[in-house]
């Protein structure tokens, strides 16, 4: 019987549609996984449901009924509970305060802690869970703090239950501990909508998966009967087919002497030991579901994550950078992934945007002459093409696409060696995207390698040299030369 | 195993203990019921204060404009008792209801439009300071023979130790306040806001009328606190009280409350502004030292206090990477 339904929802942000007409249908004592990948909608979709937003349209049924969410609180209350990633509990209080903030039973108008504690521990009970609930939350590990939200959700009552990532920060045992509830949940006829990018999990767990798509719905499967390539020809957008080939013409620079040579390199928390090699001259893509480990290669490399055990060479040398600053002393470069968090710096000019990196390189003790500035700006600007009036408008006004070339033109300033492309053509438009492709290739040709990751299989294959692609935080395959094809990519993702 | 959440609160009663004992080997007459009775009596508007402030503290904000509402209730009561004439009992309930208003009002500010506690509560600070001036910036004798009876009003222990009208309204406050933080809905919010405001909202937890009530808390208590320094001083006086939100705070942090939120206890907090009072005694007792070196003695305990509390934390994170 279908408990929660949603038809239609709708959900518009200023220029972007993030949910486009989705429906969405769980049903009871079933685990329902929701996939997709970034800008999927998926967070959209799971707020609606969740009553954090609300949608712009489409209508939602519970039980039946029609259902308006106008906050998580009311959501909670009608029995729809969410358990996210970062366990949004409260470390200072204790497990049994945590369990029974807000609803906590009283004795003559003062809260009786004596049956707080009872009922927490009889409740913990069914998580198998026997620890002291008057603890700080705080000091048991995230494993236990996820269980016990989900012990909270499902004490108040929830028919409906949303684990957003919840498994994102387990280890293989606590991820089969939850599975154990999650499945005694199910088959008390619990709903569970399972969000994760793990494709392990979802084919442990779920009996049904939604796919969504760029805030379309691409249909919903029975797990059982969806094969693991066709499900990430659903992700990413892309069916499998026949071979493609293209006679990719590919010259000779692949064989350049190493830069930068990875040797089983591991980032405690984040990355598995990967060993990879960027030549001079060569592109190299980064492939891989959100989640694999894309990033956090790029991190490792910059100096931004401390490498926990292996060897990163860099022009023939061991080098292990601490921080980023190091890197780019050592001729490396990196774009990050979220453009708006921790590359632009807004309310600042174009002009001196570009020149940060240069400046930093420089030492802040000798300044730049504003001419210089103005001189590496214009440049940048007529070689880059960015659509600008003059190098002094702010690069919030920007848009998406030309904030991206300035943020290239920015560590392009410093001539690096090796520079890093985490995701460079999210969020761009279609024009500047075949710009930003061009300039890589452009780039290549000057003896600069890149490094660069991409969920766009179209992309990777354009212009990469080499494709290493990832899976649960390692390289699990490395494509070379003729092999490159969008399938060859799609099939060593989805390999179990 | 000694519970580590109460470690701060063991660190400040031990040190309490130890000054009070040190005072009673150095001076005569320093270990008495006397000078305990006297450290209620004369801090019990401090103490009444930094209560408030506890719980705005324990909430993650901060209230700068305390000190300035007693004043201006103080001049209020001035006023209204000693020049228009009405019965205190009269005026009480008007000024109490006002300084909760005050708060509630920041309060408001803050949750609604997102503002930093520090600017909104400052800018009251400077409202009330400025009003009570408006008022008077003259001091105003309070005379009415209620104020007599107040004063009378009381009992002495053993050891000549005068237990009066302020020292049992800072009773009530505290046992009262004890309620509020660990017996009711509101206690749990406030700690929660403190924790993480994100969180705490996700889970169900009422912000704005949390926030609001907490203000208002803040607000009400300083005004009784203004009342108890007017029983204090039988006066009104615009430059009443000035920096004693500071003194507040510092009580807060010597009392074991993070100053980032989410963790303190209102008996911390009364342990605080004892031991503040117990270092001026010390000095009067001796005599030859300069009053000032109270403030510098208190400067080294909060250095002192926040450095254990780093401690502390740091302490509790790392057992938290190791299970």
């Amino acid at each position: 019987m279908s408990l929660l339904k949603l038809n239609n929802i709708e959900k518009r942000y200023p220029g972007v549609k993030a949910l486009d007409g989705v429906d969405f249908q769980l049903r009871e004592g079933e685990v329902h996984a929701l996939l997709g990948e970034n800008g999927a909608g998926k967070s959209t979709l799971v707020k609606v449901m969740t009553g954090a937003l609300q949608g712009d349209g489409g209508s939602m049924t519970y039980r039946g009924e029609p259902l308006r969410l106008k906050s998580t609180a009311q959501a909670q209350s009608v029995g729809i509970s969410t358990v996210y990633q970062e366990v949004n509990l409260l470390p200072n209080l204790s497990v049994a305060q945590n369990l029974y903030l807000g609803r906590e039973p009283k004795k003559f108008g003062l809260i009786d802690w004596k049956r707080i504690r009872e009922q927490s521990r009889e409740v913990l009970k069914r998580f198998a869970l026997d620890i002291d609930v008057t603890q700080p939350l705080s000091s048991y590990s995230v494993a236990i703090q996820q269980l016990v939200a989900i012990a909270r959700g499902v004490d108040m009552s929830a028919k409906v239950l949303v684990l957003d990532e919840p498994t994102a920060s387990l280890d293989s045992d606590e991820v089969e501990q939850l599975f154990g509830v999650m499945r005694e949940l199910r088959d008390q006829g619990i709903g569970i909508v399972f969000i994760t990018h793990f494709l392990d999990q979802v084919y442990a767990v779920s009996d049904r998966i939604t796919v969504l798509r760029s805030g379309c719905l691409v249909g919903e499967f029975e797990t059982a009967k969806l094969p693991r390539e066709e499900l990430v020809g659903h992700m990413l957008g892309k069916e499998l087919q026949a071979q493609a080939h293209r006679a990719q013409e590919r010259d000779e620079r692949a064989t350049g002497e190493p830069l930068l040579e990875m040797d089983q390199v591991a980032v405690r928390g984040s990355l598995q030991p990967t060993s990879m090699t960027v030549r001079r001259g060569e592109a190299v893509g980064l492939a891989g579901l959100l989640g694999s480990g894309r990033s956090e290669v790029c991190r490792a490399v910059f100096g931004v994550d401390k490498k926990s055990s292996g060897k990163l060479k860099f022009s023939g040398r061991e080098r292990s950078f601490r921080k980023p600053a190091e890197a780019i002393e050592a001729g490396l470069a990196l774009c990050p992934e979220d453009r708006k968090a921790s590359g632009i710096v807004g309310p600042l000019s174009i002009r001196e945007n570009i020149a940060l990196a240069v400046q930093a390189r420089r030492g802040w003790w000798r300044p730049m002459s504003r001419a210089e500035q103005q001189e590496l700006a214009d440049r940048f600007i007529a070689e880059l093409q960015i659509a600008t009036p003059d190098a002094d408008k702010p690069i919030e006004q920007l848009s998406g696409g030309n904030q991206q070339k300035v943020i290239l033109a920015r560590w392009l300033a410093t001539n690096p060696e090796l520079l890093v492309l985490d995701e460079p053509t999210r969020g761009v438009d279609i024009g500047a995207h075949a710009e930003i492709l061009k300039l890589i290739k452009k780039l290549c040709g000057e003896g600069m390698s890149l490094l660069v990751t991409s969920s766009e299989l179209e992309e990777l294959v354009a212009f990469s040299d080499r494709v290493a692609v990832m899976r649960d935080r390692k390289k699990v395959a490395e494509i070379e030369g003729e092999d490159i094809s969008e399938n060859n990519i799609m099939q060593a993702i989805a390999e179990a | 195993m000694m519970n580590s959440r109460f470690t701060s609160l063991y660190v400040t009663g031990g040190l309490f203990v130890l000054l009070f004992l040190a005072g009673s080997l150095q001076f005569d007459h320093f270990g008495s019921t006397r000078v305990v009775a006297n450290l209620f009596t004369d801090n019990a508007f401090l103490a009444i204060t930094a209560i408030g402030m506890t719980f705005v503290i324990i909430s993650g904000g901060i209230d700068l404009s305390v000190g300035a509402v007693i004043a201006l209730t103080g001049v209020a009561c001035g006023v209204l008792i000693g020049q228009a004439g009405l019965h205190p009992l009269v005026v009480f309930p008007l000024v109490l209801i006002g300084g909760g208003l005050f708060g509630a009002t920041m309060g408001a500010l803050i949750h609604y439009y997102k503002l930093q506690p520090f600017i909104v509560t400052l800018a009251g600070m400077f409202l009330a300071r400025g009003l009570a001036t408006i008022l008077s910036d003259k001091s105003v004798p309070i005379d009415h023979s209620f104020y007599d009876a107040v004063a009378d009003f009381g009992a002495f222990l053993p050891g000549d130790a005068w237990v009066g009208a302020s020292t049992l309204i800072l009773a009530l406050v505290v046992a009262g306040a004890v309620v509020l933080a660990h017996y009711s809905r509101l206690g749990g919010y406030i700690y929660a806001l403190g924790g993480n405001a994100q969180s705490a909202q996700l889970m169900g937890v009422p912000v704005a009328r949390t926030t609001i009530s907490i203000y208002a808390i803040s607000g009400f208590l300083s005004a009784l606190a203004g009342i108890v320094y007017s029983f204090y001083t039988f006066s009104g006086y615009s430059l009443a009280a000035v920096g004693m939100e500071l003194d507040a705070i510092a009580a807060v942090v010597i009392g074991g409350t993070l100053l980032t939120g989410g963790s303190g206890y209102v008996i911390g907090t009364l342990i605080g502004v004892l031991i503040m009072g117990i270092i001026q005694t010390y000095i009067s007792f001796d005599g030859t030292l300069n009053s000032w070196w109270t403030k510098i003695v208190i400067g080294l305990l909060l250095f002192a206090f926040i450095a254990m509390q780093r401690l502390l934390t740091a302490r509790a994170s790392k057992e938290m990477a190791h299970a």
